[in-house]
């Protein structure tokens, strides 16, 4: 899933801050799991905006709504009244979200209130890590499941830098671990250590012509 | 002249090169000091390349000067700041100017230098960085496009015999040797068991390619702990903290040659690698004594 942080709350003032009457638009997926712009977090951030008032700073109105998920048309179409209703909106999707937002009510300012990391799953309670670089060319069948791409502080192919720390931890942080040490130690458990032995060429970086864009086969 | 250090690995018993590290500036006369100093003593001299993702004098830019004073440059290429264009580019300027040792390198971490928030590359790896050269070697491109004038470099590369665990790194190793190198230039290693065990690996896979082993003399306990914590790749062990942590205030760069010079006779006198590899950082001008008490003057 993408994974999100709330931006700084004075990021956050400093956008909003000509507006009277907002709209807190949250989304109910990838950053209601990772605690970003659920409609937990809208609600929390409306509560400090509301609070920021009540301390003296000037007078806002906040309404908040959260859609199943802000990247799609038919579901961001359900904020129409709500949207008409403010100045602008301050969206806690991923960029996509936002994009979506902007892109249907083009006459509105529509801001982000999060700042989008990666493709990543849970590790455990409170901690996402990132898995996926969305590069187009998969290489997971060559690398026991773990991808060098983006969980390699280098991105390398073909096995480990010599930065690597005791342990086989990363050169840049002591606390994460070297992917290819992972790669290998998963790789030696299935037997299928021959595919770390394996040169692999230069990756195709233009895998996905940027700005991606799929069209589906017809079914 | 010099002579071409192709020549010199597969002339002479005990090859010894030294590392050059380009200033922060354009003032070169720090550099050309260093040259002087050394371009006689050593057989080649390795050139950095932004050393620790800090932005300096490029490498090229002092191999070029140890070419016009008469020495034997070795151009360090890392893959962090250039995409394959780039680096290709720099290897035909290299070699139209008569620069033709490359050592492939995969190079540091952003995160451990001074522009902290600049985009780094890795379009290639260490490994496919030694193909593209035999590629360009071979009067070609990486896209296939034939060169007009090609290209004939003597290619080495690194490796961290301290490595733990060590077996990835081997992996990487043997694939680098299959790729086709003539000298490994390794990181600093303190442990002549760690050496020993490295190129008899490097000697069950190819047996033609010259082993240099890295020295990097420690001058202090302190700069000993500091360089474990945040220089990549370098394991100072604690019996050679504790050394010299013993030493007399004032006598640290004379203790650190003395335990480098002793490493460096070991390494001779027991044939264990084909030669050394200093990098006496920052204090290039004291590289001399430690030459001449290694028996190497």
């Amino acid at each position: 899933m993408i994974i999100a942080e709330r931006k700084p709350m004075e990021e956050i003032r400093q956008m909003i801050a000509p507006y009277k009457k907002l709209l807190l638009a949250g989304c109910a997926t990838c950053v209601a799991v990772c605690w970003a712009g659920g409609e937990k977090e809208v609600g929390i951030l409306a509560s400090q905006l509301r609070l920021d008032q009540s301390k003296g700073r000037k007078k806002i109105s906040v309404l908040e709504a959260t859609v199943e998920r802000q990247c799609e048309k038919e579901m961001v179409e359900e904020l129409r009244d709500k949207v008409q209703e403010v100045d602008a909106v301050l969206s806690l999707a991923c960029g996509s979200g936002v994009q979506t937002m902007a892109e249907m009510f083009e006459d509105k300012p529509v801001f982000p209130a999060v700042n989008t990391t990666f493709i990543g799953m849970p590790e455990r309670e409170g901690l996402w890590v990132e898995m996926c670089g969305a590069c187009g060319d998969c290489f997971l069948d060559r690398t026991g499941g773990i991808c060098p791409i983006v969980r390699c502080a280098k991105g390398l192919l073909n096995g480990p830098c010599g930065g690597m720390r005791k342990g086989g931890k990363c050169e840049i942080d002591p606390e994460k671990d070297c992917a290819w040490v992972l790669i290998y130690r998963r790789l030696e458990k299935q037997g299928r250590l021959d595919l770390m032995r394996e040169y692999y060429p230069p990756k195709n970086y233009r895998a996905v012509k940027r700005p991606g864009r799929i069209q589906a086969a017809k079914a | 002249m010099a002579t071409p250090f192709r020549k010199i690995l597969k002339t002479k018993d005990f090859v010894v090169t030294a590392e050059a590290a380009p200033e922060k500036g354009s003032n070169v006369s720090k550099a050309i000091e260093h040259i002087e100093l050394l371009k006689d003593k050593v057989d080649g001299l390795n050139v950095t390349d932004n050393q620790s993702s800090v932005m300096r004098y490029p490498s090229l830019g002092v191999c070029l000067l140890i070419k016009e004073h008469g020495g034997e440059p070795i151009l360090q290429v890392t893959c962090r700041d250039r995409n394959r264009l780039a680096i290709q580019a720099d290897l035909l300027f290299a070699y139209s100017r008569g620069v033709d040792n490359v050592l492939c390198l995969t190079g540091d971490s952003i995160d451990v230098g001074d522009h902290k928030e600049a985009k780094q590359v890795f379009d290639l790896d260490s490994v496919q960085l030694i193909h593209l050269v035999h590629t360009l070697n071979s009067g070609k491109d990486m896209a296939g496009n034939e060169l007009d004038g090609g290209i004939d470099f003597c290619i080495g590369t690194t490796a961290t015999p301290s490595a733990d665990p060590l077996e990835p790194q081997l992996i990487k190793v043997e694939k680098k040797l299959k790729a086709g190198v003539n000298f490994i230039q390794t990181q600093a290693v303190y442990e002549l068991d760690e050496l020993k065990r490295f190129t008899e690996f490097v000697r069950t896979v190819d047996g033609e390619v010259k082993i240099l082993a890295g020295i990097v003399p420690v001058i202090g306990a302190k700069m000993a702990m500091y360089m474990n914590d945040n220089v990549p790749g370098v394991f100072v062990p604690q019996h050679l903290i504790d050394e010299l942590a013993q030493a007399q205030k004032g006598t640290g760069v004379a203790k650190g040659i003395e335990i480098a010079a002793l490493m460096i006779r070991q390494i001779r006198e027991e044939k264990v690698c084909d030669g050394v590899h200093i990098m006496f950082i920052g204090r290039e001008e004291r590289v001399p004594e430690l030459l001449e008490a290694s028996g190497l003057l």
